[in-house]
């Protein structure tokens, strides 16, 4: 499973990136911004995106919506990790189709425990 | 600024008076024109003393708002660009200190996770020579094995123990960042109040309530330092759980 990592912040993508080495997720790539972002995932085999919100240039909402717009892109699940923590945010997110949200600051079980419902959603409509 | 003491208007206003004085002097009144001269003077010295008044206030006025201004050019020249590069210098100190953080955590976990399965490859061995099922060449081996490897725990706990000191020092950051938080918190506050009274000193008593006017909109707000302040905020991970269950999720 290749994992995109979206943070404008390079600690916040290597500690994200820590923990997703910790659940056995080795291949992963780092973008700071979602204009940055979306070129690599539309010209790479990404299976899986985590993404900030609040990120220079492009935001992750942004990209989210560019994502599900995008035919080749629409199905990828998406994971927002954020320290926006308003709730008409929260819902603009699951409008646009976000998969799951995560507020900062985190945990690594929360992490994990988002991820394997997002899989297990995912093979249940598979 | 400075309105003139008395105006044309005002001159005309005088001059009913001024026709009676002169008709009293002519008439022979003298009486009566000199409490017709008695009250054109009470009128212009009133003037005088409200004018006065005036250009008193004014100057004061001036005054206030020239030290005021002379504080915000302070503010704005220095201060502000000031703040800015102490904020940049709090982010860069925390990257530094998390990087510093990590490093010292990537170094130290190989060491820990190659001793703990050494030890667990040489367990099932040390347990054959406790069943004495193992001959004496063996034992041989696995003794010189164990030597090897408590050298091994021995350099490699100095190691990771100096990793971890790094993991310490690395939060140094948060005394240096705390203090610089601290100042630019203070400079925030200097600028609010004298913006607040700027505003009062130049009339419309109305205008500091629009410096709490509430941010609309879905832009991004970065972490919320006080989200019990806000009704439309959630308070941790399990309230957007519910949240999102709510939505069908």
């Amino acid at each position: 499973m290749k994992i995109l990592v979206v943070d404008d912040f390079s600690t916040m993508r290597r500690i994200i990136k820590n923990l997703l080495r910790n659940l056995g997720f080795n291949n992963t790539s780092e973008a700071d911004d979602g204009s940055t972002a979306l070129p690599m995932l539309q010209n790479g085999d990404f299976d899986f995106l985590v993404t900030d919100w609040n990120m220079p240039i492009m935001q992750g909402i942004d990209l989210l919506k560019a994502v599900r717009a995008d035919e080749r892109l629409a199905a990828m699940p998406v994971l927002l990790v954020t320290a926006e923590a308003k709730k008409t945010q929260i819902i603009e997110a699951a409008q646009a189709g976000v998969n799951g949200y995560i507020v900062k600051p985190f945990t690594a079980q929360t992490l994990k425990e988002k991820l394997e419902k997002i899989f297990e959603r995912l093979e249940g409509t598979a | 600024m400075g309105a003139p003491i008395s105006t044309a208007g005002e001159m005309q206003d005088l001059l009913p008076s001024l026709k009676h004085v002169i008709s009293d002097i002519e008439a022979g009144e003298d009486d009566k024109a000199r409490e017709g001269f008695d009250e054109l003077t009470r009128i212009r010295e009133s003037q005088l003393f409200s004018d006065m008044g005036a250009m008193t206030r004014q100057l004061h006025d001036a005054l206030r708002s020239f030290e005021l201004d002379a504080n915000l050019a302070d503010v704005t020249e220095i201060q502000i660009p000031d703040a800015k590069e102490r904020l940049n210098y709090v982010i860069t100190k925390t990257e530094e200190a998390a990087h510093r953080t990590l490093n010292a955590m990537d170094e130290a976990a190989p060491l820990v996770k190659g001793l703990g399965s050494t030890a667990e490859k040489m367990k099932p061995r040390w347990l054959r020579l406790k069943r004495k099922e193992m001959v004496a060449g063996e034992f041989r081996v696995l003794l010189g094995e164990l030597l090897v490897y408590l050298d091994r725990v021995q350099a490699d706990c100095g190691q990771v123990h100096n990793c971890l000191s790094q993991v310490v020092m690395a939060q140094d950051f948060q005394d240096l960042t705390g203090q610089v938080v601290r100042q630019v918190i203070q400079l925030v506050q200097e600028v609010e109040e004298n913006l607040v009274n700027m505003i009062r000193v130049r009339g419309g008593a109305k205008a500091p309530a629009a410096i709490n006017a509430p941010n609309v909109g879905l832009d991004a707000k970065g972490p919320r330092i006080n989200p019990d302040d806000d009704a439309d905020v959630v308070s941790g991970q399990d309230d957007v759980d519910d949240l999102l269950l709510s939505l069908g999720f």
